[in-house]
């Protein structure tokens, strides 16, 4: 009846996960009940859980962001302070929860962290950056967000039902093959990450075709922000490597499920197979998600420089080599794994050639500084800490794709300091710089600048502080993921990372307190204009937070920097008459689709790990009888009168017109 | 959606929405598609099992009948052409081209150089 599931699935001889678990569970409950008794219930199946409109769906992928990046933190404390005690000594963590909070800590990190507060801020601003009302598929939109919830509510479960994987984040046969792993928790990732990818899978072909098919007139490919090519190219990737990942782990499943044998040790299994394959997935992924981080900081130093962007072309051209070049590189992954000489050869150049199109991004930053009018605000601090950051870290990839330095340097704490210095400095950085600057876009006030450059300053330090102990510990010859150690030398090296994680932690709450601080002074900090910063791209031409039509008129770019253009423009004229005849707007309808799918996938995807076989078909009948439905839909949109619009739209026209007239006088 | 304003010269076609001919040119286009797509996989039966050709020739030909085969499904089914209004589609078809023979291809030169530093099974047997 419920296949492998049971009592003892429960681990009631481990207290961290159970506590832990029943914090979250008691946490959850508070919420669910505060949100019932005060009324809300209604208000948020109405307006967010329902809702299709790219920024609300993009404000949710950015709370789930966040929330997980809480999870995966801890994970991150958990592990830095075992290594600071397990000196000689078992640690407080047994080698087999050890072994699982490894594998959750970068599954989540990258699948549950930075995927969706990526693909999170693309939604919020993409469109509002083209000049357009909504994504090429708003509906399908919702579905890929709820379908990326379903992934990371299951490893979730993991923590107190069953257990998760002890394979590491990647998951590597032979050891997640059913002979060495007999227990869920590979199951539970690989369910996860199958639905999740769907998710991802969606959301990709929604953005590509939205910045292919969705711009507002006079927006040429040449006229668009760096972050929409951005968003372009990364989705392109996403596209093109997502079905990589979800075949190769259909495979480990047909392995673990049907007695295949595409990655066994026996009956012509071939393990290698598998590291080919997820990092010919792999090695894009990371640039899909470098790649959005890099178009915030374009548009982030461009605006606090008051500079358009230096060397715009060469800039599209690095992004678009970056997105080609990424599929040539992810034998650099595996050098010592026993490919010979000119294959590691080939790969290994073509890795430090990435190294070139990045460089011209630094120096085109750069440029766009030099002689600018620089603002310090909190996006620009992360900006600048990036470049800093970014660097190092970039210096030692390029160490590590020489193939024999990589024979010495390989699955070292050498490695782990420097994709956590390349993906903490360039994407985590990148988007808390992006959620500094569109934060007052999204919501209608800005954020407290002093808790936030507490934050920036606390990270950045605390960052420095972790990681740069790792790389001399590394070189010191000390492998990733042990348990525990007995070697002196590596001793002091962990206690200064514990004390940098202290101070990381420090940098996260000064966040929190940020973002309680600005929610309480909303009042002082109320961006009444929709253009806090002194904008130059087109989302900062409509009101904040934006009306669900974003745009009362699609916008008419003329060149580059559209809404710098138009400002220029406007001051001449002191913004034009009332004028132009409102018309009615049309807007999809919210659906409960996405919500009801990604809960038939749930349960599917729990059923599925479970070996529950009458709950799994259950599950599957649902989330198809709802696509049916959706699919023989009669209405699909509906209509804001054009009256509503005008009302709307005066007033935000009124309110900056207060500002030009300002802003000429200085 | 409706008032979306798009690039004078970029008006293009999503695959799938509907060229500008008469149902009986569609049907018709649909209809040699199907002839010359059946043809091929007959073709590629009969050649898979005959003795009629010089041996080593018929994996090759069954080749150049695959991709002959995915030209007719292209330009017959997906309506893949070389006007303007099909750019982006031609564009999409030449990145997942690309990506698809960087992948492939870079596997099998990966798995088949995998073993290069490897010894060669027969000392490792004669250690043994």
């Amino acid at each position: 009846m419920l296949g492998k599931l049971d009592w003892s699935a429960i681990p009631l001889d481990q207290p961290i996960p159970l506590v832990a678990g029943g914090v979250v569970l008691v946490a959850i409950f508070g919420v669910l009940t505060w949100v019932v008794v005060k009324g809300h219930l209604p208000y948020l199946w109405r307006e967010w859980i329902t809702s299709v409109d790219h920024k609300r769906i993009g404000v949710m992928y950015i709370l789930l962001a966040s929330v997980m990046l809480l999870r995966g933190g801890s994970d991150a404390i958990m592990m830095r302070i075992q290594q600071a005690v397990a000196y000689q000594s078992p640690g407080y963590l047994p080698p087999e929860h050890y072994n699982q909070i490894f594998s959750a800590h970068g599954t989540i990190m990258i699948f549950f962290v930075a995927m969706p507060f990526v693909i999170g801020l693309m939604n919020l601003i993409v469109p509002l950056q083209l000049g357009v009302r909504d994504v090429a598929f708003p509906t399908l939109n919702s579905v890929g967000f709820w379908l990326t919830a379903t992934g990371a509510l299951l490893v979730n479960i993991s923590l107190v039902v069953g257990e998760f994987a002890r394979t590491g984040w990647l998951a590597f046969p032979p050891l997640s093959e059913l002979s060495y792993s007999p227990g869920v928790g590979v199951d539970y990732y690989a369910w996860s990450l199958q639905i999740s990818g769907i998710g991802t899978l969606v959301a990709g072909i929604n953005l590509v075709t939205t910045v292919l098919k969705l711009r507002t007139k006079g927006m040429n490919y040449l006229r668009m922000p760096m972050f929409c090519w951005t968003t372009l190219a990364s989705n392109l990737l996403i596209v093109a490597a997502f079905p990589i990942l979800t075949a190769t782990l259909a495979m480990l499943l047909l392995d673990r499920y049907l007695g295949f044998h595409f990655f066994t040790n026996e009956a012509g299994g071939n393990v290698m197979m598998f590291m080919n394959l997820i990092w010919a997935w792999g090695h894009p992924e990371v640039y899909i998600l470098v790649l959005p981080a890099f178009g915030i900081f374009s548009e982030v130093v461009s605006t606090f420089s008051g500079k358009a962007l230096f060397g715009y072309r060469s800039m599209v051209l690095a992004t678009m080599a970056i997105c080609v070049v990424s599929f040539m590189v992810w034998l650099h992954h595996f050098f010592t794994m026993g490919a010979g000489p000119n294959v590691n050869a080939i790969f290994g150049i073509a890795s430090m050639i990435i190294a070139i199109p990045t460089g011209v991004k630094i120096y085109n930053w750069l440029f766009t500084m030099y002689g600018g009018r620089i603002r310090f605000a909190t996006p620009m601090l992360w900006s600048i800490g990036f470049m800093v950051t970014f660097i190092i870290g970039g210096l030692t990839g390029v160490l590590l794709a020489v193939p024999p330095a990589d024979f010495i340097l390989h699955n070292s704490m050498f490695l782990v300091a420097h994709f956590h210095n390349v993906i903490i400095g360039g994407v985590l950085f990148g988007v808390f710089a992006g959620f500094e600057y569109w934060f007052p876009k999204a919501f209608g006030f800005r954020l407290d600048e002093r808790w936030g450059k507490a934050a920036f300053w606390f990270t950045f330090i605390g960052f420095f502080i972790t990681f740069m102990p790792l790389y001399i510990v590394g070189l010191l010859g000390m492998t990733r993921r042990m348990q525990h150690y007995d070697v002196a030398a590596w001793r002091p090296w962990m206690m200064v990372a514990v004390i940098g994680v202290a101070v990381l932690t420090i940098g996260v709450i000064c966040q929190i307190v940020q973002i309680v601080v600005s929610v309480r002074n909303r009042e002082a900090l109320r961006d009444r204009t929709g253009d806090p910063w002194d904008g130059r791209s087109l989302e900062w031409s409509t009101s904040s937070p934006p009306p669900v039509f974003n745009f009362a008129f699609n916008p008419d770019v003329r060149g580059e920097d559209a809404y710098w253009d138009m400002k220029a423009r406007a001051k001449q004229q002191m913004l034009d008459a009332d004028g132009p005849q409102y018309r009615d707007i049309e807007m999809p309808r919210n659906s409960p689709t996405g919500f009801v799918c990604a809960f038939f996938a749930t349960i599917m995807g729990f059923a599925l790990i479970w070996h529950i076989w009458w709950m799994v078909i259950l599950g599957g009948l649902g989330a198809w009888a709802t696509f049916v439905v959706f699919a023989w839909r009669d209405h699909d949109e509906y209509v804001i009168p054009a009256a509503e619009v005008a009302a709307i739209d005066r007033l935000n026209l009124q309110q900056r017109r207060g500002l030009v007239s300002t802003a000429g006088e200085a | 959606m409706s008032e979306q304003t798009h690039d004078v010269a970029e008006h293009d076609l999503a695959p799938g929405e509907e060229e500008e001919h008469s149902v009986g040119a569609r049907v018709l286009s649909y209809v040699v598609g199907l002839v010359l797509a059946l043809l091929l996989t007959a073709t590629s039966f009969f050649i898979a099992g005959t003795d009629l050709v010089w041996q080593p020739s018929i994996p090759v030909a069954l080749i150049v009948l695959a991709i002959a085969q995915m030209g007719v499904h292209l330009v017959f089914f997906l309506h893949i052409t070389t006007g303007p209004d099909n750019t982006n589609n031609v564009l999409a078809l030449a990145f997942g081209l690309m990506v698809v023979l960087l992948v492939i291809g870079g596997s099998i030169w990966i798995m088949a150089n995998l073993n290069a530093n490897m010894m060669p099974m027969d000392h490792i047997m004669r250690m043994q």
